[in-house]
């Protein structure tokens, strides 16, 4: 039992707003999923899968459902923070596959740049039963416990500052491209270094940006696939995978793709060399870092050589990574990145990346998301998408 | 929530017992770090919780730990937020409890920049509202 070649990604948009005061979080949602089901071909009539996650306004599926007036067979509010959206497109592929909907509607909006709160607010953290032991410390936003596993991850292995500011110097080289880029500015490691310290080790080019946005994706049954004009891509393999605290024995080196790397490998049947475009999540650099050494693109320890010279550089490094400008420089949408993730990989696999940042020939692409926190627990989603005829 | 010298200059927002970890908090007051172990397996439990995630046993035996533990992970906050935003620079770390969890909690006492990963810290109790919460320092 496997979803490869069981659903193709039929429609991808990505809201062009940064900052969008007047606009709400539910019309977001819909402009989203408007340009996403134009872009399959198909309507809001089409749609009877639809998944949404912790952005989504008031009763999530159910307020969403409402105001589009979907119909559906299927609703999945699955909960892990940014990744939550790679880990849909594996949820739609699953439910597909087993005949309980044809044309999925995954969506994301949210303007915590110019709306207030984000998701995940303090309503629902109040509740937490770890609250009481992780509430007292000013832990400051996400920052903090990223910082805390970068500062463990350079205390076993070695890893620089400066070889964590490659990847935001990568990132802006791409972006300088992106037209809707919030920050389209190329940046040199020594600027990165030059930046704010916000939580050590973590300085302020470290750190993605907060951006109001949204995103959507189709995903559809190969029978309807087969009718559409547009180009497909097709859904190979997925993996996830929560970690947490351990019972107080958390390990910060690692993040949970060293769990739901080798399940998406192996469901889509490919190995590392077979990838030719990796959107990999970049809430901070060390994210980025810590996961490609997870999903396995080299060992445990050597991320930051991994990442120098170039290697993240589209197109010419030994991994492209990012080319939409990633949510270091281009958008991080209601603080979730996963969507852009995936956007960015079909539009690699249909050769509709910029020109100057689009892998040659891209037939293989892998989708990476991180939600929560490293510091803590957190949800890990790797989708492996491939060309039509893959 | 109340800011005191005797906190290391923080914040120091209360925690909200509950019927799982009351026995924490009032070993806190005592000023002294109580712990839950599995009566099953033996695992020492964090965070406090009438659960052993090791063995799935729902009953736990609070004893007195030794308060001492070294700096797992540490950073140094610059920019905060809210109450704390005048607080910084400020330390968060985990500390490697000599009974096994690496529990988060703030370093105080000492220079910001001087917060190694490896030292040795102990704990204290510094008074939060109607409690105590547990920060640690050299």
């Amino acid at each position: 039992m496997s979803i490869r070649g069981k659903a193709y990604m039929a429609g991808i948009f990505e809201h062009p707003g940064r900052e969008l005061p007047d606009k709400t979080t539910a019309q977001i949602h819909a402009e989203s999923a408007a340009g996403a089901l134009a872009d399959a071909g198909l309507s809001f009539a089409d749609v009877d899968g639809y998944f949404c996650a912790g952005d989504a306004p008031g009763f999530g599926p159910l307020s969403m459902a409402d105001y589009m007036g979907l119909s559906c067979s299927y609703v999945d509010s699955t909960e892990m923070g940014g990744s939550t959206y790679v880990a849909h497109v594996g949820h739609a592929a699953s439910a597909i596959a087993m005949g309980k909907c044809t044309v999925a509607l995954i969506t994301l909006g949210g303007k915590p740049r110019t709306g207030g709160q984000g998701p995940g607010g303090a309503g629902r953290m109040g509740t937490a039963p770890e609250s009481n032991f992780e509430g007292q410390w000013g832990i400051p936003g996400a920052v903090g416990g990223y910082a805390l596993a970068a500062s463990r991850h350079m205390y076993e292995f070695g890893t620089t500052s400066e070889q964590l500011a490659e990847i935001k110097v990568a990132a802006s080289l791409h972006a300088q491209y992106n037209p809707n880029a919030f920050l389209r500015k190329v940046v040199t490691v020594e600027e990165v270094l030059d930046s704010p310290m916000v939580s050590s080790p973590l300085r302020r080019m470290d750190c993605c940006v907060v951006t109001d946005g949204g995103g959507a994706l189709v995903v559809v049954a190969p029978e309807i696939a087969s009718q559409l004009s547009g180009p497909k891509v097709k859904v190979l393999g997925h993996g996830e995978a929560p970690k947490h605290t351990n019972n107080g024995r958390i390990d910060l080196t690692h993040s949970g793709a060293v769990w739901s790397g080798p399940r998406a490998f192996s469901e889509a049947g490919v190995s590392h060399a077979d990838i030719d475009y990796a959107s990999i999540y970049d809430s901070f650099t060390i994210t980025v870092l810590m996961t490609l050494e997870d999903l396995g693109f080299c060992e445990k320890g050597k991320g930051g050589e991994f990442v120098s010279d170039g290697a993240l550089v589209s197109p010419g490094g030994k991994l492209p990574f990012n080319t939409d400008g990633g949510g270091l420089c281009n958008n991080h949408p209601t603080n979730r990145g996963g969507i852009t993730k995936v956007i960015e990989a079909v539009r690699q696999l249909r050769g509709e990346a910029h020109p100057k940042v689009q892998v040659p020939d891209c037939q293989i692409a892998l989708a990476h998301g991180t939600g929560g926190s490293l510091g803590t627990r957190m949800g890990s989603a790797t989708l492996i998408l491939g060309q039509e005829d893959s | 929530m109340t800011t005191t010298a005797e906190a290391g200059g923080l914040p120091a927002p209360e925690p909200y017992p509950n019927t799982e970890d009351a026995p924490f908090w009032a070993g806190t007051a005592e000023g002294r770090l109580v712990l839950p172990k599995c009566t099953n397996c033996g695992t020492v439990i964090w965070y406090p919780r009438q659960f052993c995630s090791e063995c799935s046993g729902r009953d736990v035996e609070w004893f007195q730990a030794s308060g001492r533990g070294t700096i797992y992970a540490r950073t140094v906050v610059h920019r905060a937020q809210g109450p704390w935003r005048d607080a910084a620079p400020y330390v968060i770390a985990y500390v490697e409890l000599e009974e096994g969890p690496r529990v988060l909690t703030n370093i105080i006492g000492v220079d910001p920049a001087a917060v190694e990963v490896g030292q040795e810290v102990h704990a204290v109790f510094i008074p939060a509202g109607a409690h105590r919460i547990v920060r640690f320092t050299r």
